[in-house]
């Protein structure tokens, strides 16, 4: 047993574990951003929003179906991301002639009315949702007890991130969209119904919010406001990262995880500004974001 | 005969009603949180239970009238300082009632002592509001800070719980709890073995839950709130402390945080009410008239606390035949008659503006032990009236010293 | 941004500045007569946040920045003020040049970093920062935390007036607010103001033209954070608190709505939109439920509808610039 700046190793190593866990949120919902970033341009301010649906169909599948924490892992991003869907076909296809600002406006609008709903009809307190029994339990790593439900959150989110990497990266689809993306009217020509895949993109990016949202379920409050509290810090890590690339918003997600679970033992009043902090040091050092194109 | 027995009753009416019966006419103003974070324990809930209070004092004296007017402060002090002095000048409200947020309660507070009016505070927490800043126009009805962390502290100490860790909620809300269990424990005969300060709205406890497991502290009191004190007790349940023979001491939880957690989750939770809605039949009655408006919820001490602060008001008013202009002389009367009321029974209210009443030191059942929904807690120990609440010398407030 | 093709351009301009100053005249009359028919505490109140949407358009109207964080400015300007009348016994004027200076140094850095990213990037950075700031608020020992700092005393102005009479009170008010909307009307219509506008249109050809973009663009950050932060010290001594619903995003969320609601780049929109935004606030008290989900809907309403906002709409119908 050692120790680093006082602090047993055994303990270090749980926290850098714990970090990772932070970070699949992070990595989840910023990878949700970057996708929609990609393809239309504008910042999903409802991502947070969509987040806490996600979570909150979970629950509602759970009421009135019974179905529980598996089906509810599919059947909600499906949903959420149908609603996603509809929000881009009546609002945000619109504004894609105007500034992208609008678009970041639009969705905080939509942010502040899908919250206000949530409150109204499930009150502010939130709503008991619990770890599937398939789950419970843990694993004593030697230097830690690690719960098998923290284990599957940081496995699936690994998979979720790598397999949307290496869709949009490696493959037919992903090249039409990495296409669409830099000229769009060119891939018309091909005969490809760009806004069909602006729209299922969207849809994409929302379902991935509504997929960490029902992931967060289980461990964190399921509360109307879950998601805004969590989405500036996610806003931090994408431009820290730069939305250049979708690896980019992987890397930084989990890195600033880690970061912030290791603040969490040497300084833990400093562990919700630190992401901050980091932010404003890349924007002197790197302003583009450490991922990022220049603009 | 039954013309003759009319008349005589007639008679009876006009032979003693202008002697007791003087129109009384008062107005009342819920002020709470209609739409955010602690629209749960207060808001809608509260204007339930003044409607209530209303309701069933009227019925007894029809000679009083009562407008009551609601406002949402939104949980901003600057909107519940605007809209308490818009009442209290424009639209003549001789009393306001409830105000969650201690910001807010504070702001109200001082703007009810400017004005001359009545402040009865259910929802707010800051045990200051009868301390350093308290003032002849308010009055702290249901729990404060001191009592929570006093009640919670001592009792789970003498009951057997004692080493304590703390995780506290890093501003001055936490530090206050922080501070006043401490000193509890300590004196109950408790040690306390290490504490870890968390932000505010924090998502992931895990880090901090294992300090508190390593600690090996028998208590892990939880010096938040909202948010924070549930997912602290969701994570603990995943990382199995309550398990694990550690135990969980809530230092501010509402009925309607545990309805969010569930039992599965919540089972084994120490916590601090002065009121529940399971502990007696006039309790579970007034719940299920409550619930007439509130389908499917269920009352905090803070309901009960509005009710009760009304019917005492309502009184008062009555005794002093309707002259509620002078909100001083009001407050005084309020303070100077014994408060009795079928939710917290007999009661006093001291000096300093603090009601007095038991406090009931409340585990979180398990799910086999749950009859029917909304039973939530054993009893394990009922702290005495002149125990729950800080003694009147040590609040430094100035109406005592003074 | 979308621009209106101003119809008026070949027509002389005096009649351009006459709709203003017109429009001028009637809104201090208006303010001048008001505290005699409404509640003035309400009137101050909403000047103050007609002054910080002011502000705030100054930037995302003129040079087309979006600031998704000026509650920092606002709220830690309230801070200061009322920090430095209660615990230092500050005069009111002094607490309230304290509090805007407070909120001319946060400008100063904010902007700094904020300025070196465009459009979207921008406004999450300066949300991001204005968070930050926040927590900052709610761990400092000196802002109370959860309660705030209040009975700050309105204290004598210049050790003369006694400002807690209210008609005295809303007279440095109303004095701050037309001082403040005249130095901004000021700033747009002078040669720094214009390059400024360059910028918004073009930003590119603006650079090629020889001007140093970022630094006008810091200046303009640095005035629109003083002068919102001029609105929260004043704010603060009007009632006699400052707390955390100030510094915290939903604020900053707020003016956004007021400026949209009154027209983004209008002189008088933001005044409008204030107003608008408050009187909602206070009059929809009985539906409090549903405040959220109506600011919402109204964010929705008026990007997808009413991209002018009241005051540009109007101006537009009439052919004129207010």
């Amino acid at each position: 047993m050692f120790e680093i700046f006082g602090i047993p190793s055994a303990a270090l190593f749980g926290q850098l574990l714990i970090g990772l866990i932070n970070g699949s949120f992070y990595a989840l919902l910023s990878l949700g951003l970057a996708v929609i970033f990609g393809m239309l341009n504008i910042i999903n301010f409802s991502h947070g929003a969509q987040y806490m649906m996600g979570a909150f169909t979970a629950y509602l599948i759970l009421q009135y179906s019974g179905l529980g924490y598996w089906p509810a892992l599919i059947i909600a991003p499906i949903i959420v991301g149908f609603t996603g869907i509809i929000v881009e076909r009546v609002f945000l296809q619109r504004l894609y002639k105007l500034d992208h600002l609008y678009g970041l406006l639009l969705t905080f609008g939509l942010a502040l009315i899908f919250e206000g709903v949530a409150r109204n009809y499930f009150g502010s307190a939130g709503l008991p949702y619990t770890v599937p029994e398939s789950l419970r339990g843990g694993q004593n790593l030697g230097f830690m007890f690690l719960p098998n439900y923290r284990a599957w959150v940081i496995a699936a989110s690994l998979v979720i991130c790598i397999g949307t990497w290496f869709v949009i990266e490696r493959t037919r689809l992903g090249a039409y969209l990495r296409a669409a993306t830099e000229n769009p009217t060119l891939v018309r020509a091909f005969g490809i119904n760009v806004p069909r895949m602006i729209t299922l993109t969207y849809g994409f990016g929302v379902a991935l919010a509504a997929f960490a949202g029902v992931m967060a379920a289980p461990i964190y409050n399921v509360s109307p406001q879950m998601g805004s509290e969590l989405i500036i810090v996610v806003f931090a890590v994408v431009v820290i990262g730069g939305m250049g690339s979708i690896l980019g918003a992987i890397v930084t997600g989990f890195g600033l995880g880690v970061i912030e679970g290791l603040t969490k033992v040497f300084f833990p009043e400093a562990s919700n500004t630190v992401i901050f902090v980091i932010m404003a040091i890349v924007l002197l050092v790197r302003p583009a974001g450490l991922f990022g194109r220049r603009a | 005969m039954r013309k003759t027995l009319g008349l005589a009753a007639l008679a009876a009416v006009l032979a003693c009603g202008p002697a007791n019966a003087q129109q009384v006419n008062v107005k009342i103003g819920v002020l709470s949180d209609m739409s955010s974070l602690y629209a749960d324990i207060g808001g809608p809930g509260s204007v339930a239970a003044a409607k209530m209070a209303i309701a069933d004092f009227t019925k007894d004296n029809p000679n009083v009238k009562v407008e009551m007017i609601v406002g949402d402060h939104q949980n901003k002090p600057d909107i519940g300082s605007q809209i308490a002095n818009q009442w209290y000048d424009v639209d003549k409200v001789d009393m306001i009632i409830d105000v969650p947020n201690s910001g807010v309660a504070l702001a109200v507070s001082q703007v009810a002592n400017q004005k001359n009016k009545v402040f009865i505070v259910s929802g707010a927490a800051a045990s200051d509001l009868t301390g350093p800043k308290c003032n002849a126009n308010t009055i702290h009805w249901t729990y404060d800070t001191w009592m929570l962390a006093n009640g919670t502290g001592t009792a789970i100490v003498k009951t057997g719980g004692g080493t304590w860790f703390f995780l506290t909620s890093d501003y001055a809300f936490g530090h206050a709890l922080e501070r006043d269990t401490i000193a509890a424990v300590e004196r109950a005969g408790g040690k306390v073995l290490g504490k870890v300060r968390h932000p505010l709205n924090t998502n992931d406890f895990s880090s901090f839950l294992l300090q508190a497991q390593s600690s090996k502290a028998k208590v892990i009191g939880l010096a938040n709130a909202g948010g924070d004190t549930i997912n602290s007790i969701k994570q603990a349940a995943e990382f199995g402390i309550v398990k694990g023979g550690q135990s969980l001491a809530g230092l501010l939880v509402f009925a309607s945080d545990v309805a969010a957690l569930g039992l599965p989750t919540a089972q084994g939770l120490v916590l601090t009410e002065t009121w529940y809605w399971d502990m007696n039949d006039t309790n579970r009655a007034w719940t299920k008239r409550w619930q007439q408006e509130r389908q499917g919820k269920w009352p905090t001490m803070i309901h009960a606390g509005v009710y009760a602060g009304v019917l005492h008001y309502l009184k008062t008013a009555v005794a002093l035949k309707g002259n509620v202009g002078d909100g001083k002389a009001v407050v005084a009367q309020m303070k100077s008659m014994p408060t009795d009321d079928p939710l917290f029974g007999k009661g006093a209210i001291r000096p300093d503006g603090r009601k007095i009443h038991p406090a009931y030191l409340l585990e979180v059942k398990k799910p086999e032990e749950s009859k029917h929904p909304g039973d939530f807690y054993k009893i394990r120990a009922t702290i005495p009236a002149d125990e729950a609440f800080r003694p009147l010398k040590e609040g430094s407030c100035p109406l005592v010293s003074g | 941004m979308e621009h209106v093709v101003n119809p008026l351009v070949k027509k002389p301009s005096m009649l351009r500045s006459q709709s203003e100053t017109i429009g001028f005249v009637i809104m201090t009359a208006a303010f001048v007569i008001a505290p005699f028919l409404t509640y003035p505490l309400f009137l101050m109140q909403a000047m103050c946040f007609a002054l910080f949407a002011c502000a705030f358009n100054l930037l995302i109207g003129y040079v087309g920045l979006l600031s998704f964080g000026h509650a920092l400015y606002f709220g830690w300007a309230s801070y200061l003020s009322a920090y430095s009348a209660k615990t230092w016994g500050f005069s009111p004027e002094l607490a309230i040049l304290t509090g805007t200076a407070t909120a001319a140094v946060c400008g100063l850095v904010a902007g700094s970093l904020a300025i070196r990213r465009q459009g979207i990037y921008f406004a999450m950075i300066t949300l991001a920062l204005a968070q930050m700031m926040f927590f900052f608020a709610l761990q400092a020992k000196f802002t109370g935390g959860e309660d705030g700092i209040q009975a700050v005393p309105r204290g004598a102005l210049f050790g003369l007036i006694d400002l807690r009479n209210e008609m005295a009170m809303y007279a440095v008010v109303l004095i701050i607010f037309l001082g403040g909307f005249t130095f901004i009307y000021r700033i747009i219509h002078s040669p720094f103001g214009e390059v400024l506008k360059a910028i918004r249109e073009n930003e590119a050809r603006a650079i090629s033209l020889g001007y140093k973009t970022d630094r006008y663009k810091l200046v303009a950050f640095v005035l629109s954070a003083t002068l919102a932060g001029l609105a929260g010290a004043t704010k603060a001594i009007v009632l006699q608190l400052a707390s955390l619903t100030d510094v915290n995003w939903p604020m900053s969320g707020e003016v956004v709505l007021m400026t949209l609601v009154g027209g983004l780049g209008t002189i008088f929109g933001p005044v409008v939109g204030a107003f608008a935004i408050l009187v909602m606030q206070f009059k929809l008290a009985p539906i409090g439920e549903w405040v959220l989900v109506i600011q919402g809907a109204i964010f929705v309403t008026c990007v997808l509808l009413f991209r002018r906002g009241v005051i540009g709409e109007i101006a537009n119908r009439l052919h004129i610039r207010l």
